[in-house]
């Protein structure tokens, strides 16, 4: 499991939940994305939802249960939740920090 | 998938007798406790043996029924404990023990099923309250706060969760004979009856009838609520 493996898991994860969510642009999504807290993205239920189908595409993939939302995700100064490269930055730590 | 219906604290008293209720009505059913389950496991049940405010063990145990049953329509976060003292006798780690698991417990569980249903865009929650709240029953303040706080939980929960087509809910028992009021001397338990306007013990059935309810899929438009037993209100 590398970076690019766990960046590349959000964006088909993403990709997938783009049309239940209703968000056309996120259909084709990118590192650049963004997801939320800036003028584009998603409204918080969408994000929720989104945090939901990242854990627990990432339990299937790798055989990994993680949360992502923690006490330590949720005081960042820069909230790792801007776009989805940063998700899947912060998936790819929670990844390494269960594997020690 | 058929209906999959979790139930926290199962070792014995009403969440054993959950289990026995959920799979009579055709349900997969699984369940957890800190001690290991009384007796031979039924068919169609999965024990696991987890403690609700440990949060390792929560994830762990909901992602495990999820795979194997296929997701999970119906949590009743039943485990809980109590303790009667005055306030003054009251040590901060009996208050924290009975927040840990009462509140902490139930928000945990509550929050790693709730992700399963809202994929699924369906689910049923129901709590455990008390009588115990609504009464101000002296002897009883850190278990009726506790559940204060679990009623909260529920009402605010529904509507975070409400969208996801979840409905959140809660249960509030009278005193039932199992091993959390066997300590209680008599006196006090039959003045707390005094107070109900029906004037006996709960029954395992009268439980199982309220949360039958709940989690009907007819009660789509029931959420947020917390139903007391016996007339207490």
């Amino acid at each position: 499991m590398d970076e690019k493996q766990v960046l590349q898991l959000v964006i088909e994860t993403v990709s997938r939940e783009a049309d239940d969510l209703g968000y056309n642009e996120l259909r084709v999504p990118t590192a650049e994305t963004s997801l939320f807290g800036g003028e584009a993205g998603v409204d918080s239920l969408s994000l929720v939802r989104l945090i939901a189908a990242v854990e627990r595409a990432a339990e299937i993939q790798f055989g990994r249960n993680i949360v992502l939302a923690d006490e330590k995700a949720m005081s960042m100064r820069s909230s790792p939740f801007r776009t989805v490269g940063t998700l899947g930055d912060l998936l790819y730590q929670r990844l390494r920090a269960v594997d020690g | 998938m058929g209906d999959v219906a979790l139930v926290t604290g199962t070792r014995k008293g009403i969440g054993r007798h959950l289990v026995d209720h959920f799979l009579h009505k055709g349900y997969a059913v699984a369940g957890c406790s800190r001690e290991a389950f009384e007796g031979p496991l039924p068919e169609g049940y999965r024990h696991y043996l987890a403690d609700v405010a440990d949060e390792r063990a929560v994830v762990d145990m909901v992602r495990d029924v999820q795979n194997s049953c296929g997701g999970i329509t119906v949590l009743v976060n039943n485990a809980g404990i109590a303790s009667m003292n005055h306030l003054l006798l009251t040590p901060l780690s009996t208050v924290e023990r009975i927040f840990s698991t009462n509140v902490f417990g139930t928000f945990l569980v509550m929050r790693e099923v709730a992700k399963v249903m809202s994929a699924a865009r369906y689910g049923r929650i129901v709590n455990f309250a008390t009588v115990a709240t609504p009464l101000d029953l002296e002897g009883e303040a850190s278990y009726a706060a506790s559940k204060a706080a679990v009623e909260s939980l529920t009402r605010i929960a529904a509507r975070e969760l409400a969208p996801f087509n979840i409905t959140v809910n809660a249960v509030g028992p009278t005193p039932v004979m199992t091993d959390l009021v066997r300590s209680v001397p008599k006196r006090k338990l039959d003045a707390l009856i005094r107070k109900q306007a029906i004037a006996r013990f709960g029954e395992q059935r009268d439980i199982t009838n309220v949360i039958d309810f709940l989690v009907s899929r007819d009660s789509d438009f029931v959420t947020g609520q917390t139903i007391y037993l016996g007339g207490v209100s």
